[in-house]
Formats: C-alpha cells, sequence, structure tokens
C-alpha cells in the first residue's frame, strides 16, 4: 500500500457565478521515503493539491470530491481536530517565504519548542535537545546561539534552513516542500536543495516537491507530475520523462528552457498562456496552445495512456501507441 | 576598433544609512560621536558596452547588478566615477541637456504589474513617451507609431483602449517593452525582464528581445540573476560579486572555461536537466553585508584558494589568455 494515495481529489473555490474548478480529479500516489516532484506554470495548480492534502485551503476553497488516503485513512473526511494531529507531526510543509512561516516576536527556539511540545507530552528541556539536535542536522553553524536569536537576526538561506529543521522536528513520514528554493538566490538554492535531499535520504522521508524549475525536479525527484489547468497530464519516473517527454506541453516546457537552445538562436515558444480558472477550453485544456490540436481533442478530456512507464493524457500520443501496434500486428 | 556606446569608469555608488545628524550622534566611551554609514553597492566598476551586443550583468541579490542598471540609466547618480554614453559623458547633466539621451536610451523593468500604471490605457502608456520626445508629430505619426511597436511585440493594436490589469504577466511585459522601443532607442537597459514570468512564457519575452535586436539594431545591457539566460542571450557577460566585478569574457569563453572562483561556483549551482544529484561546488558561509566590506578581494572570506595577499590587496581585473579578464590573484599568480 502506497504512504499516500490521492484519488480522483476535485478542489473548487466558491465564488460569485458559479464555482472556479482549481483541481479535476487528480490522482496520484507516494511511496515511503519516495521522492515526487510537481511541476507546472503558476495557475497550474500545483500548490492547491498540495495545500489540499493537509486541508489547508482556505474559504471558498473546498474539496469537493475524492480521497487522499494517507496509511488508508482519508484525510479528506477527518475533522479539524484529527487533522491537526497529523499536520506538523506525521506530514510536514514547507513553504515558499521562510519570513511568512516564522513567528516575527518569537525566538526559534521558542517556535521550535511549542511545536515539539504541541504533539509530545516531553519536558522542556527534552524538547530544546530535540530542536538542537535537528539545527544541528540542518548544518547551521553555532546551533546554541540560534534558538535564543529572532528570525530577522538570520539570513534568508539560514532561515529556510531552520524551516527545514521545523519541519524535521517529530519524525514526519512526508514533507510537503512548495517551492522552498525560489526566493533564494542560486547558490544558496543549491545548498538549500542538496541538504532537504541528503536529510530526506537519510531518515527516509518522503518528499512532495512544487516547483517549476524542471532542473531541480530533475535532480531531486525519482518521479514526477506535469499540471496543466487543474489536471495532470503527464506522471512518471523523472528521468523517463525530462528525456523523452511525450505530452506536447511536457516537451514544450522543457524545450522552451534557454538551456535547450542554441546560443543566439530563437527559443522553441509555446504560443499563448495558460487559461484562467474562469473560462477553462473545453476537452484537452491544452488544445489552443497545441501544435497536434485536433477536432478531437476539443471535445473531451483524453484518458491516460501508458507509454513506457509514463502515463499522459494526449490523443495524439494514444494515436500515435494505436498506429504501432497496428503496424506490429501487420507485420506479425 | 569602433569606440563603445556606453562606457563606465570607476563607477561607485554609496547609500547613506545613517540618516539626519541627530541620528548620526551616538554615546560612546564616555563621549558623543559623530558615526556614518552606508551601503557600498557598487566599489570601483568598469564596462564598455559595445555596439549591437547583448551585455550580460550576473550576480546574486545585493551584487549591485541592479544599481549598476540604474546608474547607467540616470536614475541614481554616481558617487564617483564617469558613464560616458556614444563618447559624452552623461553623469552630471541635468535638465534639458539629459533629454537627448534619454530618447536614446530606454529601460525595462522586472516586475511588469509595477511598471505599467494602472489608470492609463495601453495607448496612452504608450502614447506617453511619444508626445515628450516628438511634440512636433502630428496624431497620425504617433497612432501609426503606436500600431507599429504594439504589432512587433505581439500585441493586437486593437486593444489599445484596454487597460493594464486586462492583460496576463507576458502581455504586460510585452507592453512594457513597445513602450521602450516607442521612442526608437539604440540602448536598452533590462533590470531582470524575464524573472516573474513563467517558462513557457520567458520563453516568448526572450525570442521577442532577440527579434527587436536584430531588426532595429539594439545594444542590451541585461541584467539577470539567471545564468541559463545568459548562456542563451548574452555576448558578453559580466559576473558581479559585493559591487565589484570580478570576471567579465564572452559568453562561450566563461562557460566553457570559468576561472574566477566564485564564477565556478555560481555556474556549478545551476540545476542542469541532465543532473541526477546536485553537484555544486560548495561555498564557505554567505555573501557579507556590503556594509562593512572585507578588506582585500571582497570575495576571499569564502573562497578556497585564498591567501594572505588576497586579504589584504584588492585585485583589479586582469586579462588572462583565454580572452576573459579575471579580478583574482590565484588566477593571476597562476595558482588557479
Amino acid at each position: 500500500m502506497a504512504l499516500l494515495e490521492v484519488k480522483n481529489l476535485d478542489v473548487r473555490f466558491a465564488v460569485r457565478g458559479g464555482d472556479l474548478k482549481a483541481l479535476r480529479g487528480i490522482s496520484f500516489s507516494l511511496d515511503k521515503g519516495e521522492r515526487l516532484g510537481l511541476v507546472g506554470e503558476s495557475g497550474a495548480g500545483k500548490s492547491v493539491a498540495a495545500f489540499s492534502i493537509l486541508n489547508l485551503i482556505a474559504r471558498p476553497g473546498y474539496i469537493a470530491g475524492g480521497q487522499i488516503l494517507f496509511e488508508g485513512t482519508d484525510l479528506a473526511a477527518m475533522s479539524e481536530r484529527e487533522l491537526s494531529k497529523i499536520r506538523g507531526n506525521r506530514i510536514a510543509m514547507i513553504f515558499q517565504d521562510p519570513m511568512m512561516t516564522l513567528n516575527p516576536v518569537l525566538t526559534i527556539g521558542t517556535q521550535m519548542v511549542e511545536a515539539i511540545l504541541a504533539h509530545r507530552r516531553i519536558s522542556k528541556k527534552a524538547a530544546r535537545d530535540i530542536a538542537l539536535d535537528r539545527l544541528k542536522k540542518v548544518q547551521i553553524p553555532s546551533p546554541e546561539k540560534r534558538l535564543e536569536q529572532y528570525p530577522h537576526e538570520l539570513s534568508g538561506g539560514m532561515r529556510q534552513r531552520v524551516i527545514i529543521a521545523i519541519a524535521l522536528l517529530l519524525d514526519p513520514e512526508i514533507i510537503i516542500a512548495d517551492e522552498p528554493t525560489t526566493a533564494l538566490d542560486v547558490t544558496i538554492q543549491a545548498e538549500i536543495m542538496a541538504l532537504l535531499l541528503d536529510l530526506c535520504e537519510q531518515e527516509n522521508v518522503a518528499l512532495m516537491l512544487i516547483t517549476h524549475d524542471l532542473g531541480v525536479v530533475s535532480q531531486v525527484t525519482q518521479r514526477m507530475l506535469v499540471m496543466y489547468s487543474g489536471r495532470i497530464i503527464e506522471q512518471g519516473p523523472t528521468r523517463e520523462i525530462i528525456n523523452d517527454a511525450q505530452h506536447p506541453y511536457t516537451q514544450g516546457l522543457i524545450n522552451a528552457l534557454p538551456q535547450m537552445g542554441e546560443p543566439g538562436e530563437r527559443l522553441f515558444q509555446i504560443p499563448g498562456s495558460m487559461p484562467s480558472l474562469k473560462n477553462v477550453p473545453s476537452g484537452c485544456p491544452f488544445h489552443p496552445r497545441c501544435r497536434f490540436a485536433t477536432g478531437q481533442c476539443k471535445q473531451a478530456m483524453p484518458d491516460y495512456v501508458r507509454s513506457g512507464n509514463v502515463d499522459v493524457a494526449c490523443y495524439e500520443v494514444s494515436n500515435l501507441i494505436e498506429q504501432e501496434k497496428h503496424m506490429q500486428e501487420a507485420e506479425s | 576598433m569602433t569606440s563603445p556606446l556606453v562606457r563606465i569608469r570607476g563607477l561607485e555608488k554609496r547609500f547613506d544609512l545613517s540618516g539626519g545628524l541627530l541620528e548620526q550622534i551616538k554615546f560612546e566611551g564616555g563621549r558623543f560621536r559623530r558615526k556614518q554609514e552606508a551601503v557600498h553597492a557598487i566599489n570601483g566598476v568598469d564596462l564598455d558596452v559595445n555596439r549591437g551586443e547583448a551585455l550580460c550583468v550576473v550576480g546574486e541579490s545585493g551584487c549591485g547588478k541592479s544599481t549598476v542598471a540604474r546608474t547607467v540609466m540616470g536614475l541614481l547618480s554616481p558617487s564617483a566615477g564617469e558613464i560616458e554614453y556614444d563618447g559624452n559623458r552623461i553623469d552630471h547633466l541635468e535638465g534639458k541637456d539629459v533629454l537627448p539621451y534619454r530618447r536614446k536610451m530606454q529601460m525595462i523593468f522586472q516586475n511588469p504589474y509595477a511598471s505599467l500604471n494602472p489608470r492609463m490605457t495601453i495607448q496612452q502608456t504608450l502614447e506617453e513617451p511619444i508626445r515628450f520626445h516628438h511634440p512636433d508629430w502630428s496624431p497620425m505619426q504617433i497612432r501609426d507609431k503606436i500600431h507599429e511597436v504594439m504589432h512587433s511585440v505581439g500585441i493586437d493594436p486593437d486593444w489599445g483602449s484596454r487597460f493594464g490589469h486586462e492583460f496576463s504577466g507576458g502581455q504586460r511585459q510585452r507592453i512594457a517593452i513597445a513602450r521602450a522601443l516607442a521612442v526608437d532607442p539604440e540602448f536598452i537597459v533590462a533590470d531582470e525582464p524575464i524573472s516573474a514570468l513563467d517558462v513557457s512564457i520567458q520563453a516568448q519575452v526572450l525570442n521577442l528581445l532577440m527579434d527587436a535586436q536584430e531588426s532595429r539594431g539594439l545594444t542590451y545591457l541585461f541584467i539577470t540573476h539567471d545564468l541559463a539566460v545568459v548562456e542563451h542571450f548574452g555576448t558578453r557577460v559580466a559576473v558581479m560579486y559585493l559591487g565589484r566585478v570580478c570576471e567579465l569574457a564572452d559568453t562561450q569563453t566563461l562557460f566553457a572555461t570559468p576561472r574566477h572562483p566564485y564564477t565556478q561556483a555560481l555556474l556549478s549551482a545551476i540545476p542542469k536537466l541532465e543532473d541526477d544529484r546536485p553537484n555544486h561546488i560548495r561555498l564557505q558561509g554567505e555573501v557579507p553585508t556590503p556594509v562593512n566590506l572585507p578588506s582585500g578581494c571582497v570575495f576571499h572570506g569564502r573562497c578556497p584558494y585564498a591567501n594572505d595577499r588576497c586579504r589584504q590587496e584588492i585585485p583589479e581585473l586582469i586579462a588572462t589568455d583565454g580572452g576573459a579578464r579575471v579580478a583574482c590573484h590565484a588566477v593571476e599568480e597562476g595558482r588557479l
């Protein structure tokens, strides 16, 4: 059994003039110790997907359907009280902006001890020892001193290390990291990503990494899923997708990277931009921007087909697979 | 060899932190003292921007790259040093004398949500610079020009009566580019023009900037933190660290054989698609504050090759055999 299994998750935002469908039936799973990347551009629904796992989506957002099975129990059906026993304890989250996550008027130590005591009945002294141990794990220089410091006294990279230390406090099974390095400089980003990867491997923690950076996904994750307009359009082993993407959107995303183009030549570009949730196109949401779009694509959302170890939702890909089958049959 | 279009010499910029006179007075050791503090954003930068090239300035936050851009544009006045445009010094000009340069030099900012006036239609946004710089143009001429620039950035000219908020981020950045192109500039300073955009939109805007360069013969000073973009877009690259240029080279040379230890670390930190694990060069510590600059080479505190000379003497940019100019004692002495 997978550690976390999301089935047909449907998340909507109730606004005037009807519901906005932020997630339209997404399904994926995460095994113990596995590292999964969620990739997509702004508005694809990757953060909503991450937040809804712990039911952290604020009103007017709500989970309209589907299941989030964590070790077999449905998180979507749990009460706030039951959920609070899981949040931060079994499943921890790391957000993009460390300054927003840390309380500016409490010392690092106070915040860490508070988080431990919310879940464990131990003495303050013991909690402080755990906090110190985690700060050492994230390789912060002079960790004892940091416990007494306030967040504003630390640099951006140091703050994100503290956030990772807090996520590790209670030995979670899953860490959900939402763009953990986007606000940081390149060299600091590399340090933090390497640290997160090392720690997840050492402690055998599963990682769900939300990012728009395909380079980071390729360095850190084993499997990835690509989201577009509230749907998963492609998922499978990271290496396989990066090397040989099937969906035209994923292909476009990879080919649009400056490192894929010849220096000085025009880059490959996907025309247009992601549709807003207010007017999602019919059928495959990518069809208005797709080179291969046909009448079929406008009518209904394509089902997933398997190509290698990758699941893709695209008529073009499924037609190609069909053709190949026919050719093989004809040959034999 | 022709003279450079923009020549920057000995540029320095300090931002005073200490406030008014009364705030500067501190009581220390039994007596009152006047204490002044400043952020040393740029500390002696020499750069030439050649005609028709795209000079990229890269570095991490706080290295002074945006300050260089703003000082060149005259949005900030330099604390020391000179800026020449086409052989004429422009950094001390005031009032009417600046105007001809303002037309030739245009700027594109990072955030298209902040750089377009929300109360103006696109038509008005594009009209304003043209009216200002060409007061003698007829309404027909202005309309044709707006039509032409909107067309060239891929925005439907019929959308002129819309407001900025009706457009997506990528479209807004196109409009900001159209506004810069409207007065037929020669030189464009682009400060992180694609950093706020999504990957697929970044490619569109980057292509647009390259097309404009080709069709209009533009010269760019391109500020960015994204080295992958530099490799694709730049003719030459200047790497900055704590207000100084530490390496200046042709793009190909820099990416093939980075010489300065900081450039090497920076290049190794870009996550690449073919990587299976992060494999960056680990630097010690963090970027020091530009309030109290380290002595000697600004990078010595984090450099694995630093010795006593690095701690005392500031390295100059020196040409190497590879064609790059590097400010590093270790490279100069052949230790690296």
